[in-house]
């Protein structure tokens, strides 16, 4: 088990997150797994990424916060959704495990992976990367206060350096 | 038979739509629900995104647990956002009204028959998922028993496609800025 995997959901936890919706992925095992066990919060398994933007902004609008986990090629089925994120000003906090980088094995990955930023910073979202263990629970926070205090909309990226290209 | 008008049968089935908070899919519905609620703060009109209508009620459902949420959508909309019927059905959000005004065609973008016009039966899915109850209303007689699913306040989720013609929605001259509606909404809810 990987302690700093513990600790983010911990920070997660810590900032009133109660509602965790995922598209199962390896990266993200342990995040779900703790929501899973966790009966203070909702961990939601998703049919496709994009259904998680809707639930965000409507916990929002239920004054509650949510955060949609999903790997680097369930970024493009969210762009449109993000229509209501960047039209509608909600705040939208999302944590995204890379593939298609440093270390890919498969070469299908590669496509949506180069696209995450440029197609995300395109629908008016902001990505932050993290490279090293030290930075996760930092940068997470950073992140989090961006996105509930300052209402902005921001992704999280869990570098392939970080969590492991061979882990898939 | 003649199908049931949507201007008579969406206020006959909500009744009193202060009850709810409601969310309404893109076009049409979102047409139907602004003329019926005048936009008071309760409700919530999609205007792009679509296939949104759905999840965003599943996430206010979800945040408020002791409200009723009514999703009103067209079939359009519920097509593209099929595997949330799934999501909803495993999440079973008790709290959460699905009404699929149903005309079986994309009204908005000039009539173009749509997959429930095609034999795509949307409460069979709906069923299929596990919703606990599901309705179709297709005569009068259907329609206020629909109403009495709404007025007994039935654990849910609740689907019910109502079956219409392809009569146009009332005219309404809405607010396009969901920013606007956001805050609106929830200033009412929360504060």
């Amino acid at each position: 088990m990987k302690n700093w995997q513990n600790r983010l959901y911990q920070t997660l936890k810590n900032d009133g997150i109660k509602l965790f919706s995922y598209v199962p992925d390896a990266g993200h095992k342990i995040l779900i797994d703790n929501a899973k066990r966790d009966n203070s919060v909702t961990a939601i398994p998703l049919t496709s990424e994009g259904e998680g933007i809707g639930i965000a902004a409507g916990s929002y609008l239920g004054g509650s916060k949510a955060v949609l986990l999903m790997q680097s090629s369930g970024v493009g089925n969210c762009i449109n959704q993000l229509s209501l994120i960047k039209h509608g000003q909600f705040p939208f906090f999302t944590i995204i495990t890379m593939r298609g980088e440093f270390g890919e094995e498969n070469p299908w990955q590669f496509a949506m992976g180069e696209a995450v930023i440029p197609t995300l910073n395109a629908m008016g979202v902001s990505c932050i990367k993290i490279e090293k263990e030290e930075d996760v629970e930092s940068t997470t926070k950073a992140a989090l206060t961006m996105v509930f205090k300052s209402e902005r909309s921001v992704a999280v990226l869990l570098s392939q350096k970080l969590i492991g290209a061979k882990l898939f | 038979m003649n199908l049931l008008d949507r201007k008579k049968a969406i206020p006959i089935l909500i009744g009193d739509n202060k009850r709810f908070l409601i969310i309404s899919g893109l076009a049409g519905p979102a047409k139907d629900i602004g003329f019926l609620t005048k936009e008071s703060p309760n409700t919530f009109l999609f205007g792009g995104a679509m296939g949104g209508a759905l999840p965003t009620s599943l996430g206010l459902a979800l945040a408020k647990p002791k409200k009723t949420v009514l999703c009103v959508s067209g079939d359009g909309d519920i097509l593209m956002s099929m595997g949330c019927l799934a999501t909803i059905a495993i999440t079973k959000p008790k709290n959460l009204i699905i009404i699929c005004v149903d005309n079986a065609s994309y009204l908005e973008t000039g009539g173009q028959i749509s997959h429930t016009g095609l034999g795509v039966n949307l409460d069979l899915i709906a069923k299929g998922c596990g919703f606990r109850i599901t309705k179709t209303i297709v005569t009068e007689e259907q329609l206020l028993e629909g109403k009495k699913v709404l007025d007994d306040n039935c654990s849910g989720p609740v689907f019910i496609l109502l079956k219409v013609s392809k009569s146009n929605p009332p005219k309404y001259s809405r607010n396009w800025n969901a920013s606007e509606e956001k805050f609106k909404f929830r200033k009412n809810l929360i504060n």
